[in-house]
C-alpha cells in the first residue's frame, strides 16, 4: 500500500459557467493532519464536496484515488462506505433527539426493524468515551453546548469506521477551551491511524496541529507545504497572493468625551430566571474610541449587548444606560435606535439580513422612515442610498437588487454595516464582526470600523479572536461569567493578560 | 501610510449586468394566464370571451379575489389564514341581521359589518401577534368558531332579501349616463364604460412613464423603450378589450370598479408604504426585522385586522349576490384564496408575493372554473385540474428559485 491515502488529480468543477475548481490537485498522506487554507470562495468546500460525493461523479473532471483505487462516488453514502466522513460547518444534528439517537441516525442499531435501545446506548457510551465527552447518551443534543455538539459529530463519524475525516471549519463556533479539546482529540485520532483533513481560517491552529498545509486560491492549488516551522504570515501570503505585513489598517485614534455609559447592568437568563447572565457590569465608551469586549463563550458578551439594545435578550434586567450624561430609554429596539445605538449581530444570516432581498431593501431596513414621506417610501432615494453604500464600502454585488443571500460573507457583513451606518448611530456594537470572513475582507471591515471611529462614533467590538481585539481596539474590557473582570488599555494589552481576566472569577 | 502591501479595499467593480433582464419567476404567471385564456377561448369556440361570460367571470370570482388581496399580505408576512371562509359567512349573516331584521340604512350596516370583520381579525391577530400562537392554529380554531357563530346568528336558516343597493354592489352594473356609442360591427357600447376604461389606461401609462422618468433621473436601470412601450400597449389592449366587451353587455360591474380600486390601493400600499415594506421584511427574516426596530407584533396584528375587514367586504358581496345570508356561505373560500396567492407567486416561507400576482392567480382559477364548465366538464375534473395547476405553479416557483 502506498503512503498516500488520498490523491486527487486535475479536479475541475464548473457551476453554470463559473469555474469553481480549476485542475486542483491534493495529496494526503496516511495518518497525517492535512490543513486546507484559502480565502472564502477559494474552492475549499467545493473540493471537499467533490471528494465526499455531494457533487457526484460525472459532474466534475479529474480523478480521485482513495487507498490507491479510483473512486466514483454517487453520493455521500458511497463515500461514507469507503470510510470518508465529512463534518460540515453547520452541524447536522437533530436537537430534539438524544445523543445516542443522533450517533446512529441513518445507521440505526436495530433488530428486525425495531431499534435495539440497549445496544444503541451501550455503543454510544463507548463512542462518547472515545471522544472524551462525559455526557449521558440519552441527553437531548439541544442540552449540549456547541463544543460538545461538535464532539458528538466526531463520535458519529467514528461510528462509521472512518479512515479519512474531513472537518469544515470545526472550531469556528468554539471558544478557546473547546477548540483546544477538539484539536487534542484530532491529535489522538491521528495516533490511532485516522487521517484528517481540516479546513480552517484559524491559522494559529493550523500551524499548531497540521502536518501539511495546502493553500488554495481562486480555485487553484497554489502550494503544499510541510507545516513544521511554517509561519502564519507565510500561509497568508499564499492565500492572498501577496504579502500581508499589516493585518490591521493604520489608525490614529482621536478620542473625545464619554458618549455612553452602561451602569450596574444585570441580566437574567430567560430560560432560568434565577440565573444571572450579566452581573452588575459597568462600562463606558468615548467618542471616536474603539473598545473591545473579550470573553470566553458563555461569558455573557452577546447577552450584554442584546439586552442593552432594546431588551432583545434576557429577563429581570436592571441598570442604567446613560448617553451624554442623560439616562436614555432603550427598552425597545426602536428606542435604542432613536437614541443612536446600533447593534450588528454575530449571526448576520439569522439576525442581520433579509436574504431574499437585495442590498437596497436591506440597507434601508432599520431607517425606512428616513426615506419616507407620510408613510410612503421613496424608492428612488432608497436606490441612491444603496448605490452610495455599494460604492463607498466596496460591496461586490451584480446589482443592488440582487438577493443578499447570494453574496459572500464579507460582502454580507458590509451590507449589515451599511444598514446601521444609514441610521447614523453614535454608538455601534459590533458582535463578532469578522466571523467567517476571509483575510482580505477582514481588512476591509477593519478599515470601515476605523472610519466609523474617525467620524466620532464610539464602537464596541465583541470578538473571540484576541489578536483582533489587540490590533483594533483602544481599550479592552474582559468579561467572565457575566462580570467585568478587567479593563486594559491598548498599551498594556497582551493576549496572556486578557486571558487571565477572561478566566478569572471561577475561583473567587 | 504603509498600506501598499495590504489588500487594498478595492472599489466594487461596475455592476456587471447594467442591462435590464426580464424576471422569469415574476412574469411567468402572466404568461401562464394568457396561455390559459387562449386555450379555453379555443376550446369553447370563443364563448369564454363573449361579453356576458367575461362579466360573469368577474362577478363570480370577485369575493375570492378580494380575499386573495388580504391573503397575499398575510402570506407575505409569513402567516396563513384558514378562517376567512367562516368569516365571510359570519359577516354576511351580521349584514343580513343589521339590514333585514334591524332595518338599518345600508351604508351604516355595511360599515358596521366591515367593523365587525376587523374585530374578528383583531381577535385572531391578538393571539397570533401578541400571544405567539401559530396562525395556522389560531385561524383553524377561528374557522370552527366563526362557522358556529354563523349558525347561531342565522338559526340554521337563510336571511334575506337584501336591500337593492347591496345587491347591486354585488350584482349590478354602472348606469348608461351618457348613452351608447356605435362601434361598427361590434354594435352599440356604453360610453361611460369606454371612457372609464380609457381613463384607466391613460392613467396607467402616465404613471408608468413618470416612474420610468424618475428612475432614469436617479440613474437606475430601466426596461428598454421597446419593452416599456410593449408593456403599456399590452396592458392597454387587454384592458380595453375587456372594457369594450363589458360595455357591449351591461356596462361595468360595480364589483369590478371596487376591485380595481382595491387592487390599485393595496398594490401601492404593499410596494411603497412603510407599513407594506415592513410586512415584507417580517416575512423575509423575522429576527432581522425585530432587531431593525420593526414593530413586528403591531404589523402582524394589523395585517390580520385588514384580512378580517376584507373578508367582511367579501361576505357582504357574497350575501348580496345570493340575496341571502346562508349558513354554508363561504365554504372552502379560504382554500381558493390561499391557492390564488400561491399560484400568483407567493412563497411558503413568506417575504415574497405581489397583490397583482394574487389577483392573477385568482383569475387563473376563475377562468379554469368557467372554461371547464362551458365545455361541460364534470366538477370532479375541474377540481383535479385546479389542484394540478396549484402544484405546477409552486413547482415552477421552486424550480426557478433553484436555478437562480
Amino acid at each position: 500500500m502506498s503512503d498516500d491515502i488520498l490523491v486527487m488529480r486535475g479536479i475541475t468543477k464548473r457551476f453554470a459557467g463559473v469555474t469553481a475548481l480549476h485542475e486542483v490537485s491534493l495529496t494526503v498522506r496516511r495518518g497525517e493532519i492535512h490543513a486546507i487554507c484559502g480565502e472564502n470562495g477559494a474552492g475549499k468546500s467545493t473540493l471537499m464536496k467533490v471528494l465526499s460525493g455531494v457533487h457526484p461523479h460525472g459532474t466534475y473532471d479529474g480523478d480521485i484515488l482513495f487507498e490507491g483505487e479510483p473512486c466514483a462516488f454517487d453520493g455521500i453514502r458511497d463515500s461514507e462506505r469507503r470510510g470518508i466522513v465529512i463534518i460540515h460547518q453547520e452541524l447536522a444534528l437533530c436537537g430534539q433527539l438524544s445523543v445516542a439517537e443522533n450517533l446512529f441516525l441513518g445507521n440505526e442499531r436495530s433488530r428486525r426493524g425495531f431499534i435495539d435501545w440497549n445496544r444503541t446506548n451501550h455503543e454510544a457510551q463507548a463512542l462518547l468515551d472515545r471522544v472524551g465527552l462525559r455526557e449521558n447518551p440519552t441527553t437531548p443534543v439541544n442540552d449540549l453546548g456547541v463544543g460538545k455538539q461538535q464532539l458528538v459529530e466526531i463520535a458519529k463519524a467514528l461510528s462509521k469506521e472512518v479512515s479519512l475525516l474531513i472537518l469544515d471549519e470545526p472550531t469556528a463556533a468554539l471558544n478557546d477551551d473547546d477548540s483546544q479539546h477538539l484539536l487534542d482529540l484530532l491529535d489522538g485520532l491521528r495516533d490511532e491511524g485516522i487521517t484528517s483533513v481540516i479546513i480552517s481560517h484559524k491559522l494559529g491552529e493550523v500551524t499548531r496541529i497540521a502536518d501539511t498545509v495546502t493553500v488554495l486560491r481562486d480555485g487553484k492549488t497554489i502550494e503544499t507545504l510541510p507545516a513544521k516551522g511554517l509561519s502564519e504570515e507565510r500561509i497568508i501570503s499564499g492565500m492572498v497572493g501577496r504579502d500581508l505585513e499589516h493585518r490591521f489598517p493604520p489608525r490614529t485614534p482621536d478620542i473625545g468625551e464619554e458618549v455612553l455609559r452602561i451602569e450596574d447592568w444585570t441580566v437574567h437568563s430567560p430560560a432560568q430566571p434565577d440565573r444571572v447572565v450579566v452581573d452588575n457590569a459597568t462600562l463606558t465608551l468615548r467618542r471616536g474610541e474603539i473598545v473591545g469586549l473579550a470573553g470566553l463563550m458563555g461569558a455573557g458578551r452577546t447577552e450584554l449587548a442584546m439586552s442593552v439594545f432594546g431588551r432583545s435578550y434576557g429577563v429581570g434586567i436592571s441598570g442604567r444606560v446613560v448617553k451624554n450624561g442623560q439616562e436614555i430609554d432603550t427598552r425597545t429596539v426602536r428606542g435604542a435606535i432613536r437614541h443612536g445605538l446600533a447593534y450588528v449581530s454575530e449571526d448576520r444570516k439569522k439576525y442581520g439580513l433579509n436574504l431574499i432581498e437585495g442590498v437596497q431593501r436591506n440597507v434601508s431596513a432599520a431607517a425606512l422612515d428616513k426615506l419616507a414621506n407620510r408613510g410612503w417610501v421613496n424608492e428612488n432615494e432608497e436606490y441612491t442610498v444603496a448605490e452610495r453604500f455599494r460604492k463607498s464600502m466596496g460591496i461586490r454585488t451584480a446589482a443592488v437588487s440582487t438577493p443578499t443571500g447570494t453574496l459572500s460573507g464579507g460582502n454580507q457583513q458590509k451590507v449589515v454595516l451599511a444598514k446601521w451606518m444609514f441610521t447614523d448611530p453614535d454608538v455601534l456594537i459590533l458582535d463578532e464582526p469578522t466571523r467567517g470572513i476571509d483575510v482580505g475582507a477582514k481588512y476591509e471591515i477593519y478599515s470601515i470600523i476605523n472610519d466609523l471611529a474617525a467620524q466620532g462614533r464610539a464602537v464596541l467590538v465583541i470578538s473571540s479572536e484576541l489578536p483582533e481585539l489587540l490590533g483594533l481596539c483602544d481599550r479592552v474590557y474582559a468579561l467572565s461569567e457575566g462580570r467585568i473582570t478587567g479593563e486594559v488599555s491598548r498599551e498594556e494589552a497582551t493576549q496572556e493578560r486578557l486571558m487571565q481576566f477572561m478566566t478569572r472569577g471561577q475561583s473567587s | 501610510m504603509t498600506t501598499k502591501t495590504a489588500p487594498a479595499p478595492a472599489a466594487a467593480p461596475p455592476a456587471r449586468s447594467r442591462r435590464f433582464s426580464i424576471n422569469l419567476r415574476q412574469s411567468g404567471i402572466y404568461v401562464a394566464f394568457a396561455l390559459i385564456v387562449v386555450l379555453f377561448a379555443v376550446l369553447t369556440d370563443g364563448a369564454l370571451l363573449q361579453p356576458q361570460n367575461i362579466s360573469n367571470i368577474i362577478v363570480q370570482n370577485s369575493y375570492v379575489l378580494i380575499l386573495a388581496i388580504g391573503m397575499i399580505l398575510v402570506i407575505i408576512g409569513g402567516h396563513i389564514d384558514l378562517s376567512v371562509g367562516s368569516t365571510v359567512a359570519l359577516t354576511g349573516a351580521i349584514c343580513a341581521v343589521l339590514t333585514v331584521q334591524w332595518g338599518l340604512p345600508w351604508p351604516v350596516a355595511v360599515l358596521l359589518t366591515l367593523l365587525s370583520g376587523a374585530l374578528i381579525g383583531a381577535a385572531q391577530g391578538y393571539w397570533i401577534a401578541y400571544f405567539g400562537i401559530p396562525a395556522f392554529i389560531v385561524t383553524l380554531a377561528g374557522m370552527l368558531v366563526f362557522r358556529a357563530l354563523t349558525l347561531t346568528t342565522l338559526g340554521n336558516q337563510g336571511i334575506g332579501p337584501f336591500p337593492d343597493e347591496i345587491r347591486s354592489l354585488a350584482n349590478g352594473f354602472t348606469g348608461g349616463y351618457l348613452g351608447n356609442i356605435g362601434l361598427g360591427p361590434l354594435g352599440g357600447a356604453d360610453l361611460v364604460s369606454l371612457l372609464a376604461g380609457l381613463a384607466f389606461v391613460v392613467g396607467f401609462a402616465l404613471s408608468q412613464w413618470r416612474k420610468r422618468a424618475a428612475r432614469l433621473g436617479y440613474g437606475q436601470v430601466v426596461e428598454p423603450m421597446p419593452v416599456f412601450v410593449l408593456k403599456i400597449v399590452g396592458v392597454g389592449v387587454v384592458v380595453m378589450a375587456v372594457v369594450v366587451q363589458l360595455a357591449r353587455f351591461r356596462n361595468l360591474p360595480w364589483v369590478l370598479v371596487l376591485l380595481a380600486a382595491l387592487a390599485l390601493g393595496y398594490s401601492l400600499m404593499a410596494g411603497n408604504s412603510v407599513f407594506g415594506r415592513h410586512i415584507y421584511s417580517i416575512g423575509g427574516n423575522l429576527q432581522a426585522a425585530t432587531l431593525s426596530g420593526v414593530k413586528v407584533k403591531a404589523v402582524t396584528f394589523w395585517v390580520f385586522v385588514n384580512m378580517g375587514a376584507l373578508a367582511a367586504l367579501a361576505g357582504v358581496i357574497f350575501a348580496g349576490r345570493l340575496n341571502q345570508a346562508g349558513p354554508t356561505a363561504g365554504m372552502s373560500f379560504e382554500l381558493d384564496a390561499i391557492a390564488a396567492a400561491f399560484i400568483g407567486g407567493a412563497a411558503v416561507q413568506g417575504g415574497v408575493g405581489k397583490v397583482v400576482g394574487a389577483i392573477t392567480g385568482g383569475l387563473i382559477m376563475g377562468v379554469i372554473n368557467n372554461g371547464m364548465s362551458l365545455i361541460g366538464a364534470p366538477s370532479e375534473r375541474v377540481m383535479l385540474v385546479k389542484g394540478l395547476v396549484l402544484l405546477a405553479a409552486v413547482a415552477y416557483d421552486v424550480w426557478t428559485k433553484r436555478r437562480a
